[in-house]
């Protein structure tokens, strides 16, 4: 069986004073059906950027340079705008951060499910709207028969959020996006959400690319993670393998950063520093200027990929040290 | 909603109101009667000759209720134009009334299809550009705008009739035949004219809304779902952009009926913008006044349809 | 009284101490300093453009009496002349000439300065080229004589009313609905009709017709900055309103007026045109140029020159403030001043 998505070497850049800027640096990933991998890293990590790579929807000025991207076997990047666009909400769908903008508030709610299942299918309207009530009772959505005909700003974030999924999943496409989903709603609803994508990802059986900057929530839905910084992939594994685990000195400031991952008591620690800009990226390792276990070969070799596990990979000097 | 238009209607009387005051104290206060009687008669006229004309136009009461309750200029300014009795023409004497009667046909027959052709137009360019943007279509498009809205309207006028009218002889400089056989070629050029000197400012203001709504968040998700850049642009951009637009174009329709008064005196049109030259030009008070009242009004009216169709046509005002 | 002439000299005087007590703000200032750098960066042949015109109509501006009188006019030696005045002393012609003739339009007789008139000369023998260059002093006139009148007017209404709201609001949001729905042109007839055809009522009625805009806009974000943490800190402390007002809400305004001072400048212009061509005008504008052409256009053989240089001054400076004010928007305010219905 064939990954539902699989991204290799994939370049993403846009024009920067010195140069293109890779925003995406040879970032591979691959999620099988019916798993969600989780995206891990700060903003501007490029993590984003990597999704929207994947619907071939990266905004001008930037372009996808070089990099194979497949969905369900089939490869992306050399098909044409109208092919592409047949792909788009089909096989492959994604929804965003800010449920509040990302409707139409002029057009009805259901309305906007009808488009996503007439873009790709030839329904009457008819199949359509029950298509698109199935969805709502589906997503949790209450009274969904009077809620079909609601307009954006009558709909509580949560139950935007629920349409925003039911939207992506009219087609019942192979791979789904999911761009920070919970990040602009309250706490309790966050809950619901990830609730809510688990039992998607059953029922439908579609691969999850979760693109978070929460650890709770990779905590809550995530088989699978991979941590990425500054445009490169630095660790991924399974869950177990990254969040209990973790080696790459990224990943450790992170856990031991996040208040929900620390034993009450104790300091909350910071990675000292912030991200730097892409002119003064080193050619070797990016995270070399915050790294408490910096080694003078860092900052003038890329690292390459060290096995410690089955699935469980990172790209740093020091650990290749320990495992060698 | 309707306890909304009545609040809407309530305020716009107020501000009729306040209007009229206004206009009382520009034309009574800061021109006196005897001003007026003065410019009419010629600055050498005589007292009785001045008091005589005052009478006659009946400019010789006190002007406001505390100096004679019962009878001041106040309350009949208020009494006349609140019931359309606009009186006779300070210049000439003739009822002001029935050359408004005349000159709204002119004016119309002008007004509506400059109006529906600029929109028309302005909407489809607008698009077009937008749907280029950032590219030097759009750049140059930008640029065009920007040198068009800088000539003036009257080089417009006077260019195209030389154009047009002298160069080409492809319509009639000037001059206005009801008939409806041939009136169109005496519209032709005023039409043509005022399209382009409009244009400018129109799909500039057009391109920023469109331009506006796409970079918006809900596109990116219609282009998630799959859809082409032409359907976001008519079923998604469009309709969001229109609320900002319909305001700009309901407020217009007021005006239709005022009609334009440079190209009706340019091009020899009789409607109620040639009516308000010649006020000017005659020291006209009595039907200078009763045209800015009659612009205000339309423009109050204008302003309550605008507010009202933005309720019907948005649905986050509607379900309020 | 003043004489009009030395009045015109102490204001160029008080516009270049102005102009360097801005200049000095802003050398000073980081947050001005980049704006500028960058309009500059954005626009530099837009202002090179508008500084030409300023300079000219400085030039204007600047007059004095005395000196060699005008050809046989004894008078003018008494009369104060500006320095673009005695750049062009003794060019009169007797009428029409086209540009750079030997001899008169209408009839060939030879002109008394022959080759001179580099647009030409008017009806009454003027040199074109010389009444264009004047007209830009009437220009910047009208715009920033106007501005003077509608900006304070508008600042200190929309300020009042952003900041006590209440029945200040009330009262002010009635004055601008009123004033705002008696359409523009009417307006600024009616109220140049009332008090008379002069310079001065021009300006006042413009700027009447202007203010509504500002104002609008200054009350939104006065209200807007009346709620930030470090005015109601400042009212906390117990600061007096009429400093919060000087020293936190005005200077926040000050992007807002620049840009709206920039932007109506053209509108402003170009109504004075149309004032003029009504015969309600600004003597001496490029807009009374226009309307003096209009017949002219329709002799047989035209008269073009005088349009052509009246419509081209005009233009060239519209289209340079327009693409100054439109960079200047998008340096300043890139949300705030989406453009209004």
């Amino acid at each position: 069986m064939s990954a539902a998505l699989r991204v290799e070497k994939l370049q993403v850049a846009f024009p920067g004073e010195g140069g293109p800027v890779p925003v995406v640096d040879d970032v591979a990933l691959q999620i099988e059906p019916g798993e969600v991998l989780a995206l891990v890293g700060e903003s501007g990590c490029g993590k984003s950027m990597t999704a929207l790579a994947c619907m071939r929807l990266v905004p001008r000025p930037g372009r996808i340079e070089s990099g194979a991207i497949e969905v369900a076997g089939r490869s992306i990047l050399e098909l044409s705008v109208p092919e592409m666009r047949a792909l788009r909400g089909a096989s492959i769908s994604m929804i965003f951060q800010e449920p509040m903008t990302s409707l139409n508030p002029v057009v009805a709610v259901g309305r906007q499910v009808t488009e996503a299942v007439h873009l790709h299918e030839r329904v009457s309207k008819a199949a359509a709207r029950a298509r698109a009530l199935d969805l709502f009772e589906k997503v949790g959505i209450p009274d969904p028969a009077d809620r079909l005909d609601a307009y954006a700003h009558q709909l509580s974030g949560g139950l935007k959020q629920r349409v925003m999924i039911a939207m992506a999943l009219a087609t019942v496409p192979s791979v789904l996006i999911a761009d920070e989903p919970t990040t602009a709603l309250d706490v309790t609803i966050q809950a619901q959400i990830l609730e809510l994508l688990r039992e998607v990802q059953r029922e439908f059986e579609v691969a999850i690319l979760l693109i978070t900057h929460d650890l709770g929530v990779v905590n809550e839905l995530a088989d699978r993670v991979a941590v990425m910084y500054a445009g490169k992939i630095v660790e991924e594994g399974t869950r177990m393998d990254v969040l209990g685990g973790g080696r790459h000195p990224y990943t450790q400031g992170l856990m031991r950063s996040m208040p929900g991952l620390v034993s009450p008591g104790e300091r909350l620690n910071e990675i000292p520093g912030v991200v730097p800009p892409p002119a003064e990226w080193p050619v070797g390792c990016r995270f070399t200027s915050r790294c408490p276990r910096a080694m003078p070969r860092c900052p003038d070799v890329p690292p390459g990929p060290t096995a410690l596990d089955s699935e469980h990979r990172a790209w740093c000097h020091a650990v290749a040290e320990e495992v060698a | 909603m309707l306890a909304y238009v009545i609040r809407r209607l309530g305020y716009g009387v107020i501000v009729v109101l306040g209007v009229l005051l206004f206009l009382f104290i520009l034309f009574f206060t800061v021109a006196s009667p005897d001003d007026v009687a003065r410019r009419a008669l010629g600055e050498k006229a005589l007292p009785e000759v001045i008091e005589q004309w005052k009478a006659n136009h009946g400019y010789d009461r006190p002007l406001w209720p505390w100096q004679d309750f019962s009878n001041n200029m106040l309350f009949e300014h208020y009494r006349r134009m609140l019931t359309f009795d606009f009186g006779r023409s300070d210049a000439d004497d003739a009822l002001i009334t029935e050359r408004l009667r005349q000159g709204v046909g002119p004016s119309l027959a002008l007004t509506v299809p400059l109006f529906v052709v600029g929109i028309s137009v302005g909407i489809v360019l607008s698009l077009f550009v937008a749907l280029f943007r950032e590219t030097y279509i759009d750049r140059l498009g930008v640029l065009l705008c920007v040198g068009g809205m800088s000539v003036s309207i009257l080089l417009y006028i006077m260019g195209g009739q030389l154009l047009v009218g002298i160069w080409l002889r492809w319509f009639p400089i000037s001059g206005f035949d009801p008939d409806p056989a041939v009136v169109g070629r005496f519209l032709a050029l005023p039409l043509l004219i005022a399209v382009m000197s409009g244009i400018g400012g129109d799909v500039r203001f057009y391109r920023t809304v469109f331009v506006e709504e796409t970079s918006r968040d809900y596109v990116r998700t219609a282009r998630a779902k799959g859809a082409g850049e032409i359907r976001v642009m008519i079923f998604h951009v469009l309709r969001n952009a229109l609320i900002p637009v319909l305001t700009r174009v309901v407020l217009a329709i007021p005006f239709l009926f005022m009609g334009s008064l440079l190209l009706e005196s340019f091009f020899g049109i009789p409607g109620l913008g040639a009516i308000t030259v010649d006020a000017i030009n005659g020291n006209d008070f009595s039907t200078l006044r009763t045209m800015v009242f009659i612009g205000a009004l339309l423009f109050v009216v204008g302003q309550i349809a605008t507010d009202v169709s933005y309720a019907l046509v948005d649905p986050r005002v509607r379900f309020e | 009284m003043l004489e009009p002439h030395i009045a015109s000299n102490l204001i160029v005087l008080v516009l270049f101490g102005a102009g360097i007590g801005v200049g000095i703000f802003v050398r000073r200032n980081r947050l001005w300093r980049e704006a500028f750098g960058e309009l500059w960066r954005r626009r530099p042949v837009a202002i090179v453009v508008v500084l030409v015109y300023v300079v000219l109509a400085l030039l204007d501006s600047v007059s004095w009496v005395g000196g060699v009188a005008v050809g046989e006019d004894v008078v003018s030696a008494y009369k104060a002349r500006s320095l673009l005045d005695r750049a062009f002393a003794d060019v009169q012609e007797a009428s029409y000439s086209a540009p750079l003739a030997g001899a008169e339009f209408y009839g060939g007789a030879l002109l008394d300065h022959p080759g001179r008139h580099l647009l030409g000369t008017d009806i009454l023998g003027r040199d074109v080229l010389y009444l264009t260059l004047k007209g830009a002093r009437v220009a910047l006139l009208i715009g920033g004589l106007t501005s003077l009148i509608a900006i304070p007017l508008a600042l200190l209404l929309g300020v009042s009313a952003g900041y006590y709201g209440g029945r200040i609001d009330d009262a002010v949001f009635f004055l601008m609905s009123t004033l705002a729905s008696i359409p523009g042109l009417l307006l600024l007839i009616a109220l140049i009709m009332a008090m008379g055809k002069s310079t001065l009522s021009v300006c006042i009625a413009l700027g009447v017709t202007s203010w509504v805009g500002l104002c609008r806009v200054t009350r939104g974000e006065t209200l807007k900055l009346r709620e930030l943490d470090y005015v109601q800190a400042a009212r906390a402390l117990g600061v007096s309103e009429p400093r919060i007002l000087v020293r936190h809400i005005l200077p926040n305004l000050m992007h807002l007026v620049i840009i709206t001072f920039v932007l109506m400048f053209s509108g402003l212009v170009l109504s004075e045109a149309i004032l003029s061509w009504l015969g309600i005008g600004v003597d001496g504008s490029w807009g009374q140029m226009i309307d003096q052409a209009r017949d002219e256009l329709s002799r047989d053989p035209l008269i073009w020159w005088n349009v052509f240089a009246a419509g081209s001054a005009l233009f060239g400076l519209l289209l340079a403030v327009n693409f100054v004010g439109d960079a200047l928007r998008d340096i300043l305010a890139p949300r705030t001043l989406r453009e209004e219905p």
